[in-house]
């Protein structure tokens, strides 16, 4: 494996690295048209898989390169890695996971053009500014998916401010971009130039994304995905190979566009979640207006209630999926629809941690896909409803989003679970949720909480339903 | 390479795949929303391919260790955005009274 073009002439190989990028993109493309809908979505990622297998397989073939043994290690080293932690990690931890891989590829963009750039080569403006562009934002998207990682897995608690934080990170992009403009520039600058921009450009990542809250690190995910994506292309522009250019750029408006659906599904704007300080617990405004107080209930009760019903709405939130719950819930829900009691699931386009993450946790339970009915499907059904039965929702059906105007989530579409003639919150304690807004449904005339671990209550309440 | 990918062209194939993928995500239902971005990322490990000539171009030891980060992270995020969307979309075949067997 020593000679610069292994196992064929120069000419052969670059035709065949050619032929095999086109294969590449082609199954990409054909891969993600098929992962958009639910019948052919899994073989979609086999298809994708092959096209990546294949241009990884023909890139060995480039002519002129040395360091096969680095290569290989780090191929294998880095699959090993990923393949395994990819393996073993929970379904409720997926979008961190995802933050994860989608860092790295970023860190990736970014150590190619720290490659090409640390050669001090003079390349083209345009070709020297691309690398450029590509290293920042996959610098950016790098460390900053690296904060977001930390905080969905609680690694970070707290949400980190000072006063002029927004002029601070200003000044440090500006100077980033300059750094970056001496680069591109083409004028000799010394490695020290270079290595500084990427340093600077790491830490705007994360002076970025320490302020934004918990509740909007699934915008901020999907965003650093395009971002990964952007940055790819234009280093594949750099390496003039259009496999990376045509997928990196497919990613990058696919993102773009996924981001704005989960923003307008959070009734947020783009500059909001990146510039405000909401979806942060320590900010958020002390709800004022809550009256009344919060009404226990034995769940022995709610299972008679639930048991004599003709429909039950199920809520399900995040706290359910960490609770493990959702097994039993199902479980609890089989008992009702063998008593000839009506069951449907209400899926919030935010529930879970990304849009579509709670649809897949109640699939790995194994709800059936007729039972789960989404936000426009079901909201008319909850004034029909005898009990809606929340679980680890909060924020998803507070009413202050439809009548409250000072609060941070007006305006945000929601559940309509107040509606219900009789709504049960299983919670674990009296604490806001996870964006810090105090919740009105709790203190409802109709409402009862039932105080204590999801799985826990889920098994009494399979218990109470059962005696009955 | 062989075809040199020059700025028009580039901005061409851009423009072409800019719009090819948001023709993709655009009809999406929502279930679908974190396999997709999960699909996505996975698509995006292709640097994999330019942090390989990246390193095998490499001359000095600095350029190694950062090309072999490079390279060790792209395969990372391949494979681990493979493992992890089909670990999602395996659910979504088995979930239901209709079972869908190799998708189609």
């Amino acid at each position: 494996m020593e000679a610069s073009s292994p196992f064929m002439d120069a000419t052969t190989a670059k035709w065949l690295i050619e032929i095999s990028y086109l294969l590449t993109a082609f199954l990409f493309v054909m891969g993600l048209k098929r992962m958009s809908s639910p019948v052919t979505a899994r073989s979609g990622i086999v298809w994708a898989g092959a096209g990546m297998l294949v241009a990884t397989l023909f890139t060995f073939l480039y002519p002129g390169m040395n360091n096969y043994i680095w290569i290989m290690a780090a191929i294998v080293t880095g699959t090993t890695v990923a393949w395994i932690t990819g393996k073993r990690v929970a379904m409720t931890d997926m979008p961190q996971m995802i933050a994860l891989y989608n860092g790295f590829g970023g860190g990736a963009a970014a150590a190619i053009a720290a490659v090409e750039l640390l050669k001090g080569e003079q390349l083209p403006p345009v070709v020297g500014s691309l690398a450029v562009i590509g290293g920042i934002i996959g610098a950016v998207s790098f460390s900053g998916s690296l904060i977001a990682f930390g905080k969905l897995q609680g690694l970070i608690k707290r949400s980190f401010r000072f006063s002029g934080q927004q002029i601070f990170n200003l000044l440090l992009l500006a100077t980033t971009v300059v750094l970056g403009g001496m680069v591109a520039s083409g004028y000799n600058v010394g490695p020290n130039v270079v290595t500084s921009f990427f340093l600077l450009a790491l830490l705007f990542g994360v002076m970025m994304t320490l302020p934004i809250g918990g509740a909007d690190m699934p915008v901020v995910i999907s965003l650093y995905n395009a971002f990964t994506g952007l940055a790819v292309a234009f280093e594949g522009f750099v390496m003039q190979n259009a496999a990376m250019i045509i997928a990196g750029t497919v990613v990058g408006s696919a993102g773009t566009l996924l981001t704005q659906l989960m923003a307008k599904a959070m009734n947020r704007s783009l500059g909001n979640v990146l510039f405000s300080g909401f979806g942060d617990t320590g900010t958020a405004a002390a709800a004022g207006a809550v009256s009344g107080s919060m009404k226990p209930i034995e769940a022995s009760d709610v299972g008679v209630m639930m048991a004599f019903a003709q429909k039950v709405i199920v809520v399900p939130g995040y706290g359910m999926a960490v609770a493990q719950a959702q097994h039993k819930v199902w479980e609890l829900c089989q008992l009702l629809l063998d008593r000839g009691v009506q069951v449907k699931f209400a899926i919030h386009p935010v529930a879970g941690r990304m849009p579509g993450h709670m649809n897949v946790l109640l699939a790995e339970a194994g709800v059936p896909y007729d039972l789960i009915a989404d936000l426009d499907e079901i909201n008319a059904e909850f004034e029909t409803a005898d009990v809606a039965l929340i679980i680890g929702a909060n924020d998803v059906v507070n009413p202050v989003a439809r009548n409250d105007k000072s609060s941070p989530i007006y305006g945000m579409p929601i559940l309509n679970a107040d509606k219900a003639k009789n709504v049960i919150v299983i919670k674990r304690g009296q604490g806001a949720g996870f964006s810090g807004i105090e919740n009105a449904l709790f203190f409802l005339d109709n409402t009862r909480m039932l105080y204590g671990d999801g799985q826990a209550a889920a098994n009494q309440l399979i218990q109470a339903v059962k005696a009955v | 390479m062989i075809v040199t990918i020059t700025g028009i062209v580039a901005l061409y194939i851009f423009m072409l795949a800019a719009f090819t993928g948001y023709e993709i995500i655009a009809k999406v239902p929502v279930i679908l929303h974190t396999p997709l971005m999960s699909g996505s990322n996975f698509v995006h490990g292709i640097v994999v391919v330019g942090a390989m000539v990246a390193l095998g171009h490499a001359d000095t030891t600095l350029e190694r260790v950062i090309g072999f980060i490079g390279v060790f992270m792209a395969a990372g995020n391949a494979a681990g955005g493979y493992v992890v969307t089909e670990r999602m979309l395996e659910m979504f075949r088995s979930s239901g009274n209709k079972p869908k067997r190799g998708g189609h």
